[in-house]
């Protein structure tokens, strides 16, 4: 079995209202140095070992995972994983 | 690909850069001539905007000047954020509908959410709390998979903002067609309460006076086809890169509190919010009304990206902010107010006396335009305009006149049409009821909410049916007003005015701009009749996609008075032995028609015809008779005609049933939509009294408590069908076209 590691942000220029509010938390709770924060999501997928998995996962991305209008994906692929 | 500091004012002459941002040679010319020199890049890019038909209506400009847009009740009409209406007791109604289509189209979710925000912008910019939202949606047809998403993705975006801002959605409509496919239409209205005496304008009055930015950093949102100009632009930068406008609810009920106690300040001038065109629109405007100028420093913007060019800082979108003007000295009060919310008001300018448009960035000007140029001295067009081919067509047609062989089977079948369907899946994710003075929630003809403190209630819809304006664009805007008036009739209230969201395709086209033309008399005609003038609105142009024009649609907005709680009426039947009335004769109308949609698959012939003198005579006679409490429920006959109409007054109480009697042709009597017909239920005692009111009602039956739907014509049944099991097909409806495969 395969573990794939997804990674999912917000492009460059599109507001994030939910990093803005973390990071307005972390401000008053003391943390100064933070600038600025951005939230992305995080995925694991565990699948079948299969020719054209990689394929597959970048239509997952575009399709479902991500929103390719506003969203950026990337992952990484963990080989030999039993669950 | 160019660079921008590269595009100097002969590079954008030489190898003309305006044409990218939407001008025209001739265009260009004029603003040569205004600046008596070449615009620089962000001048040009200010000229874009400002001359785009969303800022300048300069090819609808012709076509609105006909509306009619006074009235004893119109405290402001047309030319601020939004328009005001008198409601009495010092109070005014405050309300407006905007577009939000193309942004839509690309990311449904942010594109409803940012048109919520900024519809919302506009009623509080006035002074005004804003009570209640209504959305009125445009779709393709729900058998393809990317109609399903957007539908989706757009409910998302409307609930994801209105709900947390705190404002309930309370109405609106949807309709299908195929040509709404590639272009979905959403257009928000909102409507809000004000203390006439607290009423504000978008005015920089007062040379010296400070100009305050107000709510959100501004970022890179929503400059598209100017890109080129954001460093060097690279297939690579382009992936990485969004310029979708992402809407932050939160930060509105900030703006919104925080706004609203500025008000109360004497020391604030003008207040404008940042819509379209952001900075520049909402600036050049304020100046140009209060006849002065305005000068601002662009390194004092708060800014959400790093190294952005005046040009962009100008034309950006970024949503939530406000531009205020302040008197000058008393700046500090006005900003502890927005500083009690969390929120940065940031000094950026002040009031000239020059009526001057000057911006300055990193220590030079980068823009020094006559403030009046851009606001008032945009170009006008008058377009040709052409009778389309289809419609001499359609006017020299035969009366369609189909034959229903199974009118219970018709009946199923329409009512389970995503136009005549239940939306409670859609409404059902809007908050509805936040502020707790939502007294008919969405499901009746028209949303009400009551003042607090008073007896009275508002009553508010949109309506338009877009299918009679393309078969006949003057009788289909006729319709569309009067059919807005009629739901707002139906709940009790007195219709008061009006605001226009006209959605068409482009221009440019002789026959597109003929039904621009047409809809607009039609509109104008009826709202004059019927005395509800036109107090705001919006244009929205270009919605084609593979140049198709969608049907014209102006989407009517209406709000009515109720002068007593008493009034309020729902379309629901009540109580069983109740006569049944129907107001107006029915004639075989069927152009246009949902029964035509379902038997033929697309629409032709003409529209129903209306005539405002009944109209208006059959509106102010039921009103009478609502307000003299002889109606227990009424409601207005649209789509689908009698049979749907009486099926809807049925779906609230599944145990009541109607016995109803029908004359002539089945098809005719139950599935035509001639216009300006009601179905009323009225106590049995009050028969006399209701007959003396409305002369031309007709009792065709009662309320029954059996469950059923019986429809008979000379003794013979003509349909029977138990009401909780039709009610079942349009509820699932809508879910069940959603779930099922594209």
């Amino acid at each position: 079995m395969k573990k794939i590691m997804i990674h999912i942000t917000l492009k460059e220029g599109v507001l994030d209202p939910q990093g803005k509010a973390v990071q307005g938390s972390l401000n008053t709770l003391g943390y100064d140095a933070v600038q600025e924060v951005r939230v992305g999501k995080y995925m694991e997928l565990f699948v079948e070992e299969s020719a054209d998995i990689e394929q597959q996962i970048e239509d997952m991305c575009a399709k479902l995972l991500a929103n390719p209008v506003i969203e950026n994906y990337q992952y990484t692929v963990e080989e030999g994983v039993t669950q | 690909m160019l660079q921008a500091p590269e595009i100097t004012p002969e590079l954008i002459e030489q190898d003309k850069v305006y044409h990218e941002m939407g001008l025209t040679d001739q265009e260009y010319q004029s603003v040569k001539k205004i600046l008596g020199r070449r615009p620089n890049f962000t001048e040009i890019g200010i000229f874009s905007v400002m001359w785009s038909e969303h800022c300048s209506y300069k090819t609808s400009k012709p076509l609105l000047r006909k509306f009619p847009t006074e009235g004893p009740q119109v405290i402001q009409g047309p030319g601020e954020g939004a328009g005001v209406v008198d409601i009495g007791d010092g109070q005014a109604v405050v309300f407006k509908v905007e577009s939000h289509n193309h942004p839509s189209a690309v990311e449904p979710y942010q594109g409803a959410a940012t048109g919520v925000g900024g519809i919302i912008r506009d009623i509080f910019s006035m002074g005004a709390r804003p009570i209640a939202v209504l959305n009125s949606l445009r779709f393709g047809n729900l058998t393809s998979g990317r109609v399903k998403y957007l539908l989706e993705e757009i409910v998302h975006g409307i609930a994801g903002y209105g709900n947390c801002v705190g404002v309930p959605t309370v109405g609106g409509e949807i309709q299908f067609d195929a040509c709404y496919e590639g272009n979905p239409l959403v257009n928000a209205m909102c409507v809000g309460i004000i203390d006439q005496k607290d009423m504000q304008k978008g005015i920089a009055a007062g040379i010296g006076n400070t100009v305050l930015y107000v709510g959100s950093k501004t970022g890179r949102d929503g400059i598209h086809g100017a890109t080129f100009a954001s460093e060097d632009l690279t297939e690579d930068s382009e992936s990485r890169r969004s310029n979708v406008q992402v809407g932050d609810p939160f930060m509105e009920k900030l703006l919104i509190e925080a706004c609203l106690e500025v008000i109360h300040s004497e020391h604030l001038v003008g207040m404008q919010d940042m819509g379209a065109a952001g900075l520049t629109s909402s600036a050049s405007e304020m100046a140009s009304k209060a006849g002065t100028g305005m000068e601002m420093n662009l390194d004092l913007i708060p800014q959400r990206e790093q190294g952005m060019t005046a040009y962009e800082m100008m034309l950006s979108e970024s949503q939530e902010r406000m531009l205020l003007v302040v008197k000058q000295g008393h700046e500090q009060e006005i900003i502890d107010v927005f500083e009690k919310y969390g929120l940065e008001a940031v000094a950026v300018g002040h009031v000239i006396e020059e009526k001057q448009f000057r911006l300055l960035h990193k220590g030079e000007v980068v823009t020094d335009i006559p403030v009046d140029s851009l606001a008032e001295d945009a170009p006008v067009y008058h377009k040709p305009s052409k009778v389309p081919a289809y419609f001499e067509i359609f006017q020299q047609m035969e009366e369609y006149e189909p034959n229903v062989t199974d009118p219970g089977e018709m009946l199923r079948t329409l009512l389970q049409q995503p136009t005549i369907a239940s939306k409670e899946y859609v409404y059902d994710q809007y908050d509805s009821m936040v502020q707790t003075n939502t007294v008919l929630a969405p499901g009746s003809d028209a949303a009400v909410l009551r003042v607090r403190g008073f007896d009275k209630a508002l009553a508010m819809t949109t309506d338009c049916n877009s299918r009679y304006i393309y078969l006949d664009p003057e009788t289909g805007g006729k319709i569309a007003v009067a059919e807005a008036a009629r739901n707002i009739v139906c709940s009790g209230a007195k219709p008061l005015a009006l605001t226009d969201g006209l959605n068409f395709g482009n221009p440019d086209k002789p026959e597109n701009f003929w039904q621009m033309e047409k809809s607009v008399d039609g509109m104008s005609a009826a709202s004059l009749r019927l005395n509800t003038p036109v107090i705001s609105g919006n244009v929205s142009l270009y919605n084609e996609s593979n140049g198709q024009a969608i049907f014209p649609t102006p989407i009517v907005g209406m709000v009515g008075l109720h002068d007593s709680l008493e009034h309020i009426t729902t379309s629901f039947f009540k109580n069983e032995g109740d006569l049944i009335y129907l107001i107006g004769e029915t004639k075989p109308e069927f152009g246009g028609s949902e029964l035509q949609n379902v038997l033929e698959g697309k629409y032709f012939g003409k529209a129903p015809m209306i005539d405002l003198e009944v109209e208006a005579t059959r509106q102010e006679a039921l009103l009478t008779a609502i307000q003299t409490g002889l109606v227990v429920s009424a409601h207005d006959l649209a789509e689908g005609g009698l049979a749907v109409a009486l099926a809807e007054s049925l779906f609230s109480q599944l145990s009541f049933g109607c016995a109803v009697e029908v004359t002539g042709d089945n098809t005719t009597a139950l599935f035509s939509e001639t216009q300006s017909r009601f179905l009323v239920s009225v106590k049995k005692e009050n028969q006399a009294q209701f007959e003396q009111i409305i002369k031309d009602a007709t009792v065709i039956g009662n309320v029954t408590n059996t469950g059923q739907l019986i429809v008979k014509n000379d003794n013979q049944f003509v349909i029977k069908e138990e009401v909780a099991y039709i009610q079942a097909l349009w509820k699932g409806a809508l879910p069940c076209l959603l779930k099922s495969k594209a």
